[in-house]
């Protein structure tokens, strides 16, 4: 904690900098998104541990043996994980500054995404029809909720992916949309690793408990 | 700087004074350990914040502007020797406490079965502690006495120096059960069970009262707790025994309905299976136990056919308002009678968590040790 | 149209006449007065024709210095409400004797107990705590603003859409009657069917969205925007305290969210997450609320220990003693943080073993603690003390906050815990450390930096008059509840039988009497200040001769903070510059890049009321229309891409030579 060093170094030292430029707009945006990107992880971490105590109480109703079914899941991971994939093309032809190719790639992304929806939403519907709705287990409400957030979560990246395609029309690759897309992106594939954890501990280990 | 001092400690001096804070002076062996706890870590943590008091009014009033012989080293800002102490100081406290607080835990675990009631006099092994099986109500106490079939509300009684063993849960909502001169506190919650092992020293009335918020009638939750001699106690319990109310399952449901300020009631016989009815929260017929459910569900639930094993539920303590998205509430059915339940628990007990408390190091000899506070407060008989 | 149920419901949600407390004088005296107050303040506003000056330089201000100001003035203004909730509690408790029922039936406390926790921690500490954090990090880092300004604005206008929330419950409807944690069962819709619950539930949601983003804001601030020089372990005491604090912030406030909104399914959709049948665990919500509660008491203190680390090194007029050891034990607390929250509830069975796991836990946060208070101790150790308003404060706080640590200590001995659990022991020891230790701290912090702000010192006879009062107000108000714990009185009582607890009720009273001296002479001290200010007044911008970058610049800062971005060579660096003969530069001056201002953020805050309300009274249409619209706004706010401006070299030139003729004329 000495602070004579300084002294000795620099004898005549300067005390601002004088040849200053303006700071990139959104130098901290990623860091600040990523950030905001951990904040969201917790969220989905209190649901998992709600799932995990909860994920067993079946008040004498259906358990995830009777309700789930495996291939449908394993089609609506697979539209997730390609839509991660065609996301990773849309960052490279954008790098590229190739418009066309980028919102091509990003339209793939969104009907992909649409899919996983699609699909999520027909699983639901298809349980509900069943009785099995949130409101018959704390099995139930915790994996309605899990899923279902993490299905929120992706339509809110649908809007957002929507938004960001019109303003790279309108306004072409500059920086800011650039910005915008690398943070989708990063949203994207953490939803992506969410939803590896949902698929993981909800519907694989539900079928084996 | 001085007003600060004067002002901190008055109260305290005022306090001890005063002749009712029976947290200080209870009644019960298990308080009495809590009380010498609180009073060794007082001390304990009172070495290094009474320096540190006395050091900030000296410092402040040495170091003060006007007093220029003091000395003054702006630039002194560091001292390994002093950070050593700094660290050390409190982590030798914390240690001490820490240790304390590892065995005054295990110690007087309310779950773990007392080994003494009162220092040095440990448990006979013929006494059979006394049974009380305790319910939370909406805004009163239901007391059960299984050995004896009887029941009470809003007063509790047990004899001088016998443990007695609580068993709690609750109706509704959280209550937490409190008779501060007898034991510590603990949780009453709804399809909850919680232990609380105790006894009381002296005879006497002591107050008894729900220590965690749980309504508009919160504030009349109370009941008397009687410390009573042997004889007294066996006269007070041919009294209950002799009431003709009988406290079955229809008139629970009565009784469970929110009320405020009640008086004392007592049943002369209360159904057997009450309490384990009251916790499963089946006392309604026709409603599946929790104990029942959970094993159930252990086994992989009643699949597709037991989403609609539901009745409508039309009363839980106030006129039932449901959700607003949701349908109207309901309630799971029971599957077997109240007699194949009844037979099913006597003959295995329906996953009941495991006992631990061995490994813990309940029921082991206590080390034999003096007391750190004092003579035994009451003669002993022995 | 009036006599068709079903459309009434459907235009009305279940608000109705009934809804409005008409017949309860209390709430029709209060209503009148603050619509009165509220009335008088439109009519100053307009008279003076202030509305356009305050909208444009300080609603839609990014500004963070400004944003900070609005924060402290929410923070202050809801002080007055929640305090009055706490004087309607002392005078309920002292009078409900012996038979009497008080004045106020059980209905009216539990909502006044419950509002004055979820006031006081979430409208007045966290305002507070994160208006001082946000007014001074960026000075103390050598930064001209946050990184995300705008986020900043709509940060500050969703927490006020919180506060709004809570007060409207004042006056239509009712707030929660369930303490200000909310513990089902009690709070679920079979218990709690009324809008108390909900109001409390969206308060803190929308508030709470507004914490999360300004504890991201800050952080990245930290992370990314220091100034060059400035190293983590030279980074000023009070901004390594904010920095944690955000940490924080970012890693517990969304645990508050998820366990919400768990809890508002429960109550909107029937899941079963708390319910005591089909499954539902209520435990599940004690653990998890407390795993952010607890948490939350760490972001309140930090900062506040930063400020009298600030507070203590310059009015001692001498370097930190331990700089190092005060950095590493903010952070174990940071990390210590987490793995103590069961300690709240020791008492609900959770065997032996794991109540001692956490007592340890808890007690040794009491080490990096006592390390700190230490460390305080030998900056005064050869020092020269002026006695000005924040060292005084700072002295009330550490002969102070020792006591609430070392109740707090004993309440983590999990035996003690028993018998002093939910007691008005408990009670005693969280205003101990949370008057004692924050609030102490932001008095101190508001004292040390007003000048900062405004250009003009605070009148120090009304400060002293605010601070004795305070001081003793808080003994006599929290000393008999202390005893009153011992003697075995739980909290949340609304009536007494035992006589002979009476008098410490009315000490107790005779404290908040006293407090709330404390907070008029506050109120007094700020309006005089302001009549005087020609006299308090500041040229220097360094009233305190300070240490830190915030003392460098101009009081208050122009809106560039720095017309030249500041290099750091040491750790005080205004001191050290100070000492080595740093000359103000005279010219030189350039444009600065600097973001625009936006109506954005009180839009989607006052959209948020709407949708918000909707969905506690159930008016559906209106609730769509709230979050459309929200989404709407939101996504236009993204096709706006012109978002920053210079500020003209002529215009730096011009305030720079202001700043240099006042410097002039003060050293004359």
């Amino acid at each position: 904690m000495s602070s004579s060093v300084v002294h000795e170094n620099s004898a005549t030292p300067t005390f601002y900098v004088v040849d200053e430029h303006d700071h990139p707009e959104g130098g901290s945006t990623m860091f600040g998104f990523w950030i905001y990107l951990m904040s969201d992880c917790l969220i989905f971490a209190v649901l998992f541990a709600t799932y995990g105590v909860l994920g067993g109480n079946y008040a004498a109703g259906p358990s995830p043996k009777d309700l789930f079914d495996l291939p449908l899941v394993a089609i609506n991971t697979s539209m997730l994980l390609f839509s991660s994939i065609t996301y990773g093309f849309a960052m490279l032809t954008m790098d590229k500054g190739r418009i066309g190719a980028t919102q091509a790639w990003l339209g793939l992304t969104g009907l992909f995404g649409l899919a996983f929806i699609g699909i999520e939403l027909y699983e639901f519907s298809h349980m509900i029809h069943e009785g099995a709705t949130p409101q018959r287990s704390a099995f139930l409400s915790s994996f309605f909720t899990l899923v279902g957030t993490h299905g929120l979560h992706v339509t809110v990246g649908l809007v957002w992916l929507t938004t960001l395609m019109i303003q790279v029309k309108r306004y072409g690759l500059i920086a800011a949309n650039k910005r915008r897309l690398m943070c989708l992106s990063m949203f994207w594939h953490f939803l992506d690793v969410i939803w590896i954890g949902v698929f993981t501990f909800v519907y694989l280990m539900g079928m084996l408990r | 700087m001085k007003r600060f001092l004067a002002v901190t400690i008055l109260p305290f001096l005022t306090m001890l004074t005063a002749c009712n804070a029976v947290v200080m002076s209870p009644s019960g062996d298990v308080a009495a350990q809590q009380r010498d706890l609180i009073v060794i870590s007082t001390i304990l943590m009172l070495i290094i914040i009474v320096p540190v008091m006395l050091l900030t009014v000296f410092f402040a009033w040495r170091y003060r502007q006007s007093n220029t012989e003091a000395r003054y080293e702006p630039d002194w800002d560091h001292s390994t020797q002093l950070e050593l102490i700094i660290w050390a100081a409190p982590l030798l406290i914390i240690i001490c406490l820490g240790a304390l607080t590892w065995m005054g835990t295990h110690l007087l675990d309310p779950y773990r079965p007392l080994d003494r009631i009162a220092p040095g006099k440990l448990v006979d092994k013929q006494t059979k502690p006394l049974q009380v099986e305790v319910v939370a109500l909406d805004w009163k106490w239901l007391f059960i006495y299984p050995e004896y079939g009887v029941a009470t509300v809003n007063e509790l009684a047990a004899p001088v120096d016998r443990p007695i063993n609580f068993r709690l849960t609750s109706s509704a909502v959280m209550n937490s059960f409190y008779i501060p001169a007898l034991a510590g506190q603990i949780y009453t919650m709804p399809g909850m069970a919680t232990k609380l092992s105790a006894v009381i020293n002296h005879p006497g009335t002591f107050e008894g009262f729900s220590a965690n918020y749980s309504g508009a009638g919160f504030s009349g939750m109370k009941f008397a707790f009687l410390g009573l001699s042997d004889a007294d106690f066996d006269k007070w319990m041919a009294g209950v025994k002799a009431q003709s109310g009988s406290l079955d399952r229809n008139a629970y449901l009565e009784l469970e309905r929110p009320s405020e300020n009640d008086p004392v009631r007592r049943y002369g016989s209360v159904d057997a299976q009450l309490f384990t009815a009251v916790l499963n929260r089946c006392v309604e017929l026709g409603k599946m136990c929790m104990d029942e459910m959970s094993s159930i569900d252990a086994k992989g639930g009643l699949g597709l056919a037991g989403i609609n094993n539901l009745h409508p539920l039309e009363y839980d303590k106030y006129t039932r308002r449901g959700a607003i998205f949701a349908p109207p509430a309901t309630y799971v059915a029971r599957i077997c009678t109240t007699e194949e339940e009844a037979r099913m628990r006597v003959s295995q007990p329906l996953l009941s968590p495991r006992d631990i408390s061995p490994v813990l190091g309940a029921g082991l000899p206590r080390p034999v040790s003096a007391p750190l506070f004092g003579a035994p407060r009451r003669p002993s008989n022995s | 149209m009036f006599d068709n149920p079903a459309l009434l419901k459907a235009v009305f949600g279940r608000l109705t006449l009934e809804s409005f407390p008409y017949h309860e004088p209390i709430l029709v005296g209060t209503f009148a007065m603050v619509a009165l107050g509220g009335l008088a303040l439109v009519g100053i506003l307009t008279y003076y024709r202030l509305w356009g000056y305050l909208w444009r330089e300080w609603f839609t201000s990014i500004d963070h210095k400004r944003i900070g100001i609005m924060y402290m003035v929410l923070g202050i203004v809801m002080l007055l409400r929640g305090f009055s909730d706490a004087i309607m509690m002392r005078l309920q408790q002292a009078i409900a004797f012996g038979g009497s029922e008080g004045y106020l039936p059980a209905h009216h406390y539990d909502q006044v107990f419950t509002a004055h926790g979820v006031i006081m921690i979430f409208f007045v500490a966290m305002p507070l705590v994160t208006g001082l954090m946000n007014f001074v990090v960026p000075l103390q880092i050598g930064a001209r603003d946050v990184s995300f300004p705008f986020l900043n604005n709509f940060s500050f206008w969703m927490t006020t859409a919180g506060a709004i929330l809570v007060m409207m419950s004042l006056f239509v409807g009712e707030f929660a009657k369930t303490g200000w944690l909310a513990y089902p069962p009690l709070s679920n819709i079979g218990y709690s069917p009324d809008v108390g619950v909900d109001y409390y539930i969206w308060a803190l949601q929308i508030a709470g969205i507004g914490t999360l983003l300004s504890g991201v804001n800050l952080v990245a601030t930290i992370v990314k925007m220091r100034a060059p020089g400035m190293t983590m372990m030279k980074l000023p005491v009070f901004t390594w305290t904010a920095l944690c604090t955000n940490v924080l912030i970012v890693a517990a406030f969304p645990v508050l969210t998820a366990v919400l909104a768990l809890l508002s399914l429960d109550r909107y959709v029937g899941t079963n997450f708390f319910t005591n049948d089909f499954g539902g665990n209520p435990m599940m919500y004690v653990n998890l609320i407390w795993i952010w509660g607890h948490p939350e008491v760490y972001i309140l203190i930090l900062p506040a220990f930063g400020i009298f680390s600030e507070v203590t090194s310059t009015f001692s007029g001498k370097r930190l003693f331990g700089y190092t050891s005060m950095v590493y034990a903010t952070v174990v607390i940071t990390i210590l943080a987490y793995l103590v929250w069961l300690h709240h509830f020791f008492t609900m069975g959770s065997g032996a073993s794991v109540n001692s796991f956490f007592g340890i836990t808890t007690m040794i946060i009491s080490i990096p603690t006592g390390a700190k208070i230490f460390n305080w101790l030998f900056t005064m150790y050869r020092g020269r003390i002026r006695f000005e308003l924040p060292m005084m404060w700072t002295i009330a706080f550490m002969l102070t906050f020792v006591i609430g640590g070392m109740t707090g200590v004993l309440l983590a001995v999990p035996p003690a815990d028993f018998v002093l659990h939910n007691s008005l022991f408990l009670v005693a020891h969280f205003h101990n450390v949370i008057i004692g230790g924050v609030l102490f701290g932001l008095f101190a912090g508001i004292s040390y930096w007003f000048p900062k702000a405004f250009g003009f010192k605070l009148d120090p006879f009304w400060g002293k008059m605010s601070f004795w009062f305070w001081v003793i107000g808080f003994y006599f108000a929290f000393m008999p509840l202390y005893v009153l714990g011992l003697m075995g009185v739980t909290r949340r009582l609304r009536v007494f039988n035992d006589p002979s607890l009476q008098i410490w009720f009315v000490i107790a009273a005779f404290g908040a009497v006293l407090i709330a001296i404390g907070i008029l002479s506050f109120l007094i001290q700020i309006y005089v200040s302001i009549r005087n200010r020609e006299k308090l007044a500041d040229f220097t911008g360094d009233p305190w001769d300070g240490r830190t970058l915030e003392w460098s610049t101009s009081s208050p800062p122009p809106a560039y903070n720095f017309a030249f971005t500041p290099v750091v060579h040491d750790l005080d660096a205004w001191h050290d510059m100070k000492r080595r003969g740093y000359t103000r530069p005279l010219e030189g001056f350039k444009a600065i890049h600097m973001p625009k201002n936006t109506g954005t953020g009180i839009i989607l805050a006052v959209l948020s009321i709407i949708f918000g309300f909707a969905m506690i009274w159930y008016i559906w249409w209106l609730a769509a229309f709230g979050f459309v619209a929200m989404l709407a706004v939101t996504i236009g706010h993204t096709f706006n891409y012109k978002r920053d401006f210079h500020i003209p070299a002529d215009e730096v030139i011009r305030t720079e030579g202001e700043r240099t003729a006042l410097l002039a004329g003060a050293a004359q």
